[in-house]
């Protein structure tokens, strides 16, 4: 145990609680304090540890501070934050400076009847009909999760009502425009039967500041509920960020999780999904479009428990500088899920000699009349390719850049919502040498 | 316009080119054929700039310009180009995107404005419909998952909007309907005018009725072994190309 965390605990277990949600509620204070200790008698993960090997977090202990900030947020920058989110009219926009909620710069908008959209400290502090359930993890996957719960600044809670259908998305942006700050997102989906929603998270760093974000996302879907999920991570160029999100789903769901981490210089998305009934469908998708020395490092498993259940993987990653990606996906096949349909594929384009990708396709199956392939490629650009664009005028690094951006187009193709999917696609043509061009031309 | 010398090249140490000699001037067109494996898309793509061929004697100029110091972008942009035998799939990259950047790069060469979305539309939808293109193809990753024929016709396509100077076709009638095949000859055929020269490259008989040829040449083993006029591409369908090569070893 490191001396920065033990001095650090007894900051954290005496003093932090204080400003921390909900610390009127003993069952709070109760779940925090077992969640801490929980944190603190494993530490920090090594990569002694099989599932931190390629992802080396001590620098987040050295650099920054643990404890959550509390800062409030800064109206002044309302103007440099809408231009971050999607137009607000199209949204149900939640802004959250620092881990804490800010309405000012929020716009809830209309919700149809059934549909509640919450934070989580206010159900918190005012001991409103907050299930405990919805607090406790069924699956802590990662020690950051602990941590997590021991010190959850705020969140969203979104619940449905059975056949409740949000039209608009739900944009959660949260922003980092601190200095070492810290910063523990908790969010709460919970889908009744057929209902349906869309939801972004997107994490903004505004400056270049070693902030440290550790969030947790958890999603329950009833029987024949659908969610598509976007998780945007554009973090400062120092940040840390590490999350979790994890989906329940039951019979008959739909659950599509797309990931995109473009900034940051360390980022860790553990993303999981259980599927518990039949014929639930499940996609994860994902782009790493690293540069210089970041890292960035997706875990995700998915668990068909029950039969007849789809699920489809899609990560890409692109990499450039002596940047380095970490793919690690793992399908189980349990013994109960017959029929089950599972395809994973991870793609990797690596763009110089410096940069490294350690990618880990993992199939386990313990059931029988199953279809399941995956596969993993790392490669470079291709000469041929390269050469039929520029035999038609185009530049080589024009060219290089279409393709480039053709690679992560067909992950950010398959996010359905228009304008995000829009606005990915900018970001990541952003990166590009020949971007703009390519913009103009679109 | 084109002139090349007693070409020499070879990939991988293997020499694939042993000494051609070839002039087309403005107007012509020149079919060449030969057996599998002559070397007809090695001449072709090296002529288009594609790198890793060794150039070991002779020299190539296209309007007066060394062209094999040139890079394929400077080519095109100069007016050449070709359409591949095996055209390229680009995945994520919409046909509609990639034409336009094609386009622009050699309208500002040529000092023209590049063209807004309507216009380049408007011209687009117009050539596609002279080859009998479904339009959705636009819309549609580059050459991914297109059917031969499609593949065939999009590289037809690109021709009539990037209107080069030079224009290689390699192959470009083989795996068409006979339908197809008259479209493309059509558009080939439109696109003949007296500043223009194309090159095809073909083993069939059939194209050259369609797109008569004003020098036919055969190229056998890395060498033009015979040129002649419209009638020697319907002497090589009836004889084959044995008869030629007897004639090179007597010679
Ligand atoms: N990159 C390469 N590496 C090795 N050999 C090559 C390469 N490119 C071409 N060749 C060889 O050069 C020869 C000529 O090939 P080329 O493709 O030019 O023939 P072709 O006349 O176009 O044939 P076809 O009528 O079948 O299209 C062949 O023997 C081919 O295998
Ligand atoms: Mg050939």
């Amino acid at each position: 145990m490191n001396a920065q965390i033990e001095s650090w605990e007894k900051m954290a277990l005496e003093r932090v609680p204080q400003y921390l949600a909900g610390h009127g509620l003993p069952w709070v204070t109760r779940a925090r304090q077992s969640a801490f200790e929980r944190f603190v008698a494993h530490g920090f993960p090594t990569r002694r540890e099989e599932e931190w090997k390629y992802t080396d977090v001590a620098a987040i202990a050295k650099r920054t501070s643990l404890a959550p900030d509390n800062i409030p947020p800064d109206p002044a920058s309302e103007a440099a934050l809408f231009a971050w989110t999607l137009a607000q009219e199209s949204t149900h926009l939640l802004v959250f400076v620092n881990g804490h909620l800010s309405t000012e710069l929020s716009a809830l908008g209309e919700l149809p009847t059934g549909a509640r959209l919450e934070s989580l400290a206010d159900l918190m502090d005012s001991n409103a009909d907050l299930p405990q359930a919805l607090f406790d993890q069924q699956h802590e996957h990662t020690v950051f999760a602990a941590l997590n719960t021991a010190l959850t600044t705020d969140g969203t809670v979104l619940r449905l009502a059975p056949g409740v259908v949000l039209e608009k998305p739900v944009y959660l942006l949260f922003v980092a425009s601190g200095h070492g700050t810290a910063i523990y997102p908790r969010n709460i989906f919970v889908l009744g039967e057929g209902a349906h929603a869309t939801v972004i998270e997107h994490y903004f760093g505004m400056l270049e500041a070693h902030n440290f974000t550790d969030a947790v996302t958890q999603i329950s879907l009833a029987a024949g509920a659908g969610l598509q999920h976007c998780k945007l991570l554009q973090e400062g160029k120092d940040a840390f960020h590490v999350a979790g999100i994890h989906a329940e789903q039951a019979a008959g769901s739909r659950f599509a999780s797309h990931s995109f981490a473009l900034g940051g210089r360390l980022a860790r998305n553990d993303i999981t999904s259980r599927l518990n009934g039949a014929e639930c469908q499940c996609s994860f998708d994902g782009l790493y479009l690293l540069d210089g020395r970041q890292h960035a490092d997706h875990h995700t498993r998915i668990d068909h428990l029950a039969p007849s259940c789809t699920s489809r993987e899609h990560y890409r990653g692109i990499l450039d500088g002596e940047s380095h990606g970490v793919f690690s996906g793992k399908v189980v096949v349990h013994p109960l899920a017959a029929k089950t349909d599972a395809h994973q594929s991870n793609r990797n384009l690596l763009l110089s000699r410096q940069a490294e990708i350690d990618t880990k396709p993992q199939l386990e199956i313990f059931a029988d009349d199953v279809k399941c392939t995956h596969g993993a490629t790392v490669g470079q650009l291709d000469d041929d390719s390269l050469f039929y664009l520029r035999s038609r005028g185009i530049d080589a690094e024009s060219a290089r850049s279409l393709l480039i951006y053709g690679f992560a187009n067909d992950i950010i193709g398959r996010v359905e919502a228009p304008e995000m999917r829009a606005r990915i696609e900018h970001l990541v043509l952003d990166r590009l040498p020949q971007g703009d061009q390519i913009k103009e031309l679109l | 316009m084109l002139s090349v010398k007693n070409l020499h090249v070879a990939v991988e140490g293997k020499e694939i080119l042993r000494g051609i000699d070839l002039d087309v001037r403005p107007g012509e067109v020149h079919a060449i054929m030969g057996p599998n494996g002559s070397g007809k898309s090695t001449l072709a793509q090296l002529l288009a700039g594609r790198e890793g061929y060794q150039v070991t004697a002779g020299s190539v100029r296209y309007l007066d310009m060394d062209m094999l110091a040139m890079p394929p972008e400077e080519r095109a942009r100069a007016g050449v180009f070709l359409a591949f035998q095996y055209p390229v799939e680009i995945p994520g990259v919409s046909n509609a995107l990639f034409l336009k950047t094609a386009l622009n790069s050699i309208r500002k060469q040529r000092g023209l404005p590049e063209l807004d979305a309507m216009d380049f539309l408007t011209l687009v939808r117009d050539k596609m419909k002279l080859l009998g293109m479904d339009e959705k193809l636009l819309q549609r990753a580059v050459n991914e998952g297109f059917s031969g024929g499609e593949k065939k016709r999009n590289e037809i396509l690109q021709m009539a909007v990037l209107e080069p100077s030079l224009a290689m076709l390699d192959e470009t009638d083989s795996g068409l309907d006979i339908d197809a095949l008259k479209l493309v000859a059509d558009g080939v055929n439109r696109m003949r005018n007296a500043e223009r020269a194309i090159v095809l490259v073909t083993h069939y008989q059939r194209l050259l009725e369609f797109i008569v040829p004003d020098v036919v040449h055969v190229l056998s083993q890395g060498r033009i072994v015979k040129s002649g006029g419209a009638e020697l591409a319907v002497e090589l369908e009836q004889y084959g190309y044995g008869w030629l090569e007897n004639e090179v070893q007597v010679s």
